[in-house]
């Protein structure tokens, strides 16, 4: 029992530090990938002296997240006279509290067997394995969507109890695009269901370690390259990024539901926003690229196509399997910064209507001929 | 009344079918922003410079006009003492009122008795029109192609004193030929070696 809470202590302390970290090193990657794609420098003043050298630590602007902590906690907590204080101070928090929870049942590492680990400690621990994840549901990717979809109110609760007209429109734009685009993330998620036969994400994740087509990893944007591709474009919506940041849109909106934010108020709808970038990362990599694991990569080492197998030892795994995931999701992240600072804001109706004119059918499409395709071969081996 | 009727041109902006698919046009974009990331990308790593930015108090911009004359330099005769006799139509004549000149008195020196103790420029208001250039008698005032370090912590420190301006030692170029160029001059501490003409 002891050991379970510290086996779990130890996770969630490095699920929410990898969130918090990933939160403030991608404000950084943000501002120098896009710095880097304009042909720019980048912000790089900000450093940190060594107490009594003259040695200033600059790092390429590292420390510019942290000077944007400081002058967040700093600033005034501007308060609008509105009639709902309650839940103009509850907002932020509802957006920001799901978001972190989301991460709970996505797995970011295979089996973790802490006796193999720490031979002196494997009488303690009595041959328990653990898999590298907060909460192993069986419904996992159903908790996401409900988490996820928590997140709508916390907008729409910002944008209602500000009292002010341009935070109300951006509310109620982020209610209607969000309730939209998480019906997409949700049907294209289906098919991949389909395929897997599991809301389970580690068994999700365990399934793609396999092989498909005799040499392909069993990824599951090679089951369903159209589903991942249109998973990507409902999440970024979801996020509220642009193309997609209608809510917030700053040219028309000042900046949409949170206005009247100031202080570390509207730093947690921005924290929020960075850290939801990387958990989309993560879904990604969990549903559609494998996971922790490389191609052809399981619990007890490789499996490669051609039957040949590298064992490795239980402490490279786990290592692998850590440093994988951190990498997987770094490179969603990139994509999705790159796609944010490449793309044009959509209009208020073309945004609607590429939702559910055009995601929509084509997640329809998508989920249709995966249902055909998985019953065709359910049928074919079973006669 | 009619109807308003909007006039159509020959080049109507529209999109093609192509474009209109969005799609293959996002991937272009893409590939367009991704490879300009990859190329500035691959010159950092390599050591270059990846940026069209000026890195500026620590870099300056190489095309500056060949007719810029961004800093006032002080003329000196050859024993390194300033040409200026601190007569100050410089201050006078300044339409920023930038100028600010201590005069002092050297009763050894009979030529030019009346000297600069202080000679002080505020660079935070100069309007660099070359005003002071024009009325000095003595072409003890000069602007130089350079370009001044200006950035500052605040505006107090943006002076600059008669040591920063005194750096130019030309050995041609002068409205007053130099009697001994080069013997009589005493070599004087912290003077940049290599100097404009």
């Amino acid at each position: 029992m002891t050991q379970d809470l510290l086996v779990y202590v130890v996770f969630i302390a490095y699920a929410v530090g990898m969130l918090m970290s990933f939160g403030t090193v991608l404000t950084w990657v943000e501002r120098k990938q896009a710095a880097v794609m304009s042909d720019r420098i980048g912000a790089n003043r900000a450093y940190i002296r060594i107490p009594f050298t003259k040695v200033k630590l600059i790092w390429l602007g590292l420390f510019h997240g942290i000077a944007d902590g400081i002058k967040m906690l700093m600033k005034e907590d501007f308060k609008p006279r509105t009639y709902d204080a309650l839940a103009y101070a509850v907002a932020p928090w509802v957006v920001f509290t799901p978001v972190l929870l989301v991460f709970a049942v996505v797995p970011f590492g295979g089996m973790l067997d802490p006796g193999r680990l720490f031979p002196a400690l494997a009488d303690w621990f009595g041959g328990r394995t653990y898999p590298m994840q907060i909460a192993r549901l069986d419904a996992g990717l159903l908790v996401v969507f409900a988490f996820s979809g928590l997140t709508i109110i916390g907008t729409m609760l910002a944008g209602w109890s500000s009292d002010n007209k341009f935070s109300m429109l951006g509310g109620v734009r982020a209610g209607s695009q969000m309730i939209s685009y998480e019906l997409v993330m949700g049907l294209t998620v289906l098919g991949l269901i389909l395929v897997f036969g599991t809301l389970d994400l580690d068994a999700i994740v365990r399934q793609q370690s396999g092989v498909v087509l005799g040499f392909l990893p069993a990824w599951g944007v090679v089951y369903q390259p159209f589903a991942a591709v249109l998973f990507l474009t409902a999440a970024i919506a979801e996020n509220k990024r642009i193309p997609f940041d209608l809510p917030e849109a700053e040219s028309e909106l000042i900046a949409g539901y949170y206005t009247e934010y100031s202080a570390m108020k509207m730093g947690l709808f921005m924290f929020a926003e960075f850290i939801e970038i990387a958990i989309i990362g993560a879904l990604f990599t969990t549903l559609f690229l494998g996971g922790y694991n490389l191609p052809y990569m399981n619990d007890a080492g490789f499996s490669w196509p051609d039957g040949s197998t590298w064992a490795m030892s239980h402490g490279a795994v786990v290592v692998t399997q850590l440093v994988v995931f951190l990498a997987k999701v770094m490179v969603v992240c990139s994509f999705q910064i790159l796609i944010r600072w490449s793309l044009p804001r959509f209009r208020y109706d073309q945004v609607l209507a590429f939702s559910w004119k055009f995601l929509l059918p084509l997640a329809l499409a998508n989920l249709t001929v995966t249902a055909l395709l998985v019953w065709a071969q359910k049928a074919g081996g079973q006669g | 009344m009619t109807p308003y009727k909007r006039k159509s041109y020959w080049n109507e902006p529209g999109l093609t079918l192509w474009e209109r698919a969005y799609l293959p046009e996002i991937l272009r974009g893409l590939a367009i922003t991704s490879g300009v990331f990859l190329r500035n990308m691959g010159r950092w790593m390599t050591g270059r410079k990846g940026a069209l930015t000026t890195y500026y108090p620590e870099e300056t911009r190489a095309d500056y006009a060949p007719r810029n004359r961004g800093k006032h330099v002080l003329t000196q005769r050859p024993d390194g003492k300033p040409q200026c006799i601190a007569c100050n139509m410089c201050a006078t004549v300044c339409p920023a009122k930038v100028i600010e000149i201590e005069a002092g008195y050297d009763p050894t020196d009979t030529a030019h008795p009346k000297f600069p103790v202080r000679f002080e420029i505020d660079y935070s208001r100069c309007v660099f029109c070359g005003l002071c250039v024009e009325a000095c008698p003595e072409d003890a005032i000069r602007m130089a192609k350079e370009v001044p370090g200006l950035p500052a912590e605040d505006r107090h420190q943006m002076w600059l004193t008669m040591d920063e301006m005194l750096h130019w030692q030309p050995q041609s170029d002068v409205a007053k030929p130099y009697a001994a160029a080069g013997a009589a001059r005493a070599p004087v501490a912290g003077k940049h070696p290599g100097s404009p003409t």
